[in-house]
């Protein structure tokens, strides 16, 4: 196979930044959006399912990248998707060894993370076109950008719909839950809400931008 | 589980805890697909073929699994499985209903990565399930999909003529339209109970 | 695929190469994941074990030992709790090693899906001595009261479940009744505004109790010393 282009391009702070927040997966891609919206309703399931899904994304992408030359073309879906469910299945056993509350509040998703299209587009997309370091450091942001969307979402449900943070009271006894948020509805009102607001913020520097610089939309 | 009549099954799948609005399964063709009502009856129907097919192989295989022993093995055994179940089915279609595979056919790659099947097959398998108790709940489940992606469809198509602020456009209205599906279907918790 | 359309195509790998990948990716995985399993069962055995007797303490009060048992068609038999199928019942002892009390699974459809909890159970004054909820989707904030409530768990001090004379059911029927208007101690008073998940609650303590508890009356003493 023909060395690619890209995989000479070095490591940047860029590499890492992309998938925080210029392609955020969840916020601006809209990929993965089953378990963001499913286990978001108190923040320490957020916590752990980015966790978990940074893992199996870190070494899933490590993997493909080390073994990039050596997978056929026509069988490189079917590899990806036997490797991405080996370490989701590992994730699945360490979580019911460190605590069987937190695995019995994340449920099937922990296991639905196999077909979450975040792992496997990387895995196609990325760590199969370039070297093991620009692989993690892609992956790891990526990463970090779902866990930061979990955490959006979570924290903001749960101190709405239970008044608390971490389990932690913040408004006083006489707060009113808002349960609704913490329901299944909740979860479709409070993302379409954040894509509100990135929306919002967006049309407001395009149009800073314009006014400045008086050049007409892209 | 004895309680559990097959109605119930079937009620409890497809309305009370519909997979799209109340387990968020099979959020990205919910959203993706439902711009068009025709497309979205033939996305539901596929799906609710493959999750029919996949339910049964799940089955079988986690009874072979039990039986030696390999429960471990279950989780990349049903993905491959179902991925293998799903191209099984679109080349038997090809050859034997070209007008199906017309119609169904371009959906089907898509679904192997559908959650809904994975997760079907799932928590069949942690409810301990009976073979008829899991064909009646793979149904209630492709029906509750189909009428999830089918209302949201109708609704999108009408939201296209409405005039809406730009920022709004696009998935955040989706998403707050799917809420307040998702809060009509709360009200059909505790039927039958 | 961009990239691919500019340069010329390589050559299809024969099928010994994509079989071979495939059974060393393969091979690669299940590698792992056994070394994965080995390495944590005994980890998340010991957590069942101990979230098992978490649930059977809080039901039978003052015990400091628990068994389990399979409740078969022919009598109990003791079994290991973790992995154990079937109809289980726990045994409760206290330090003297004396029965305090038995539990078991009951479960019914609630408000949302499937209640499932365990209750305990006392052969000296035949009655309910407490439940847990093990597992419930209930509505936060209303039916998950079931739970948390301290006056609705009150009910469960000392609910009335004696059998009656033939020994072959309850003599009085467990029965949830609204929010105020308990009058027998076979009674369960209701959270108002989470009927549906307090019915539950007594409909699957009376489908138990109706049928399991005759099954287990003239077994006691089966369990009565500590195995």
């Amino acid at each position: 196979m023909a060395a690619d282009p890209k995989a000479r391009q070095p490591v940047t702070m860029d590499t890492f930044l992309d998938g925080v927040w210029r392609e955020n997966p969840v916020f601006v891609m809209l990929l993965g959006m089953c378990p963001v919206l499913a286990v978001t309703n108190s923040v320490a399931n957020a916590i752990a399912m980015g966790l978990a899904t940074t893992f199996v994304l870190l070494c899933s992408s490590a993997l493909v990248s080390l073994l990039r030359n050596a997978i056929p073309k026509q069988v490189r879906i079917a590899t990806y998707i036997v490797i991405i469910a080996t370490f989701v299945t590992v994730v699945d056993y360490v979580i019911q060894a460190i605590s069987l509350d937190l695995y019995n509040a994340l449920g099937a998703f922990i296991q639905l993370i196999v077909v979450n299209c975040i792992i496997l587009g990387r895995a196609e997309a990325y760590a199969s076109r370039h070297r093991i370091t620009a692989s993690l450091v892609n992956s790891l942001g990526m990463g970090a950008g779902f866990s930061l969307a979990l955490l959006c979402l979570g924290s903001v449900r749960e101190l709405l719909g239970n008044g608390t943070l971490l389990g932690v009271a913040v408004f006083g006894e006489r707060f009113q839950p808002w349960s609704i948020m913490i329901l299944p509805p909740g979860g479709f009102f409070v993302l379409g809400a954040w894509l509100l607001l990135f929306a919002w913020l967006k049309e407001r520097k395009a149009r800073a931008t314009q006014k400045g610089e008086r050049i007409h939309g892209t | 589980m004895e309680h559990e009549s097959l109605g119930f099954i079937f009620l409890n799948a497809c309305i009370i805890n519909n997979f799209v609005l109340s387990y968020f399964l099979g959020i990205c063709p919910f959203l993706g697909v439902s711009g068009k009502l025709d497309t979205a009856w033939h996305m539901g129907l596929a799906t609710a073929f493959v999750m029919l097919v996949s339910s049964l192989c799940a089955f079988a295989i986690n009874t072979l699994l039990v039986q030696f022993e390999l429960e471990y093995l279950r989780l990349i055994c049903y993905i491959a499985v179902i991925a293998s179940a799903v191209q099984l089915v679109e080349m038997v279609m090809k050859k034997f209903s070209p007008a199906l595979f017309r119609a169904l056919g371009i959906f089907l790659p898509l679904i192997t990565t559908n959650c809904a099947i994975l997760g079907l097959a799932l928590f069949q398998t942690f409810r301990e399930y009976s073979f008829l108790q899991s064909l009646v709940y793979s149904l209630g489940a492709g029906t509750g999909f189909t009428l999830a992606i089918v209302l949201m469809a109708g609704l999108r198509e009408r939201l296209a003529l409405a005039q809406v602020p730009t920022v709004s456009q696009g998935a955040a209205l989706s998403l707050m339209l799917a809420g307040l599906l998702s809060l009509g279907f709360m009200g059909f918790a505790g039927l039958g109970g | 695929m961009t990239t691919q359309a500019h340069t010329p195509q390589p050559p299809a790998p024969s099928s010994v190469a994509m079989i071979r990948t495939l059974a060393g990716v393969a091979m690669l995985s299940g590698l792992l994941v056994v070394l994965t399993y080995q390495w944590t069962l005994p980890r998340i055995l010991e957590n069942k074990r101990l979230a098992v007797q978490r649930a059977v303490f809080k039901v039978i009060p003052g015990i400091t030992s628990h068994a389990a048992f399979r409740l078969d068609p022919d009598g109990l038999t003791r079994v290991n709790e973790v992995d154990a199928t079937g109809t289980l019942v726990y045994a409760g002892y206290d330090e003297a090693g004396a029965l305090k009390g038995m539990a078991a699974e009951a479960a019914a459809r609630g408000y949302q899906d499937v209640i499932r909890i365990l209750y305990g159970y006392s052969p000296s004054c035949e009655c309910i001595t407490g439940i847990t909820i093990l597992r419930s989707t209930e509505t936060p904030g209303l039916g998950d009261k079931i739970g948390t409530d301290p006056k609705f768990l009150a009910n469960f001090k000392a609910l009335d479940a004696r059998l009656n004379t033939e020994r072959t059911a309850l003599r009085h029927a467990i029965v949830t009744v609204k929010h105020g208007k308990k009058t027998e101690p076979w009674q369960i008073d209701a959270i108002s505004g989470a009927t549906i998940s307090s019915k539950a609650i007594g409909k699957m303590l009376n489908d138990s109790g109706q049928t399991l508890l005759p099954r287990l009356a003239g077994r006691t003493d089966q369990l009565r010393t500590q195995p």
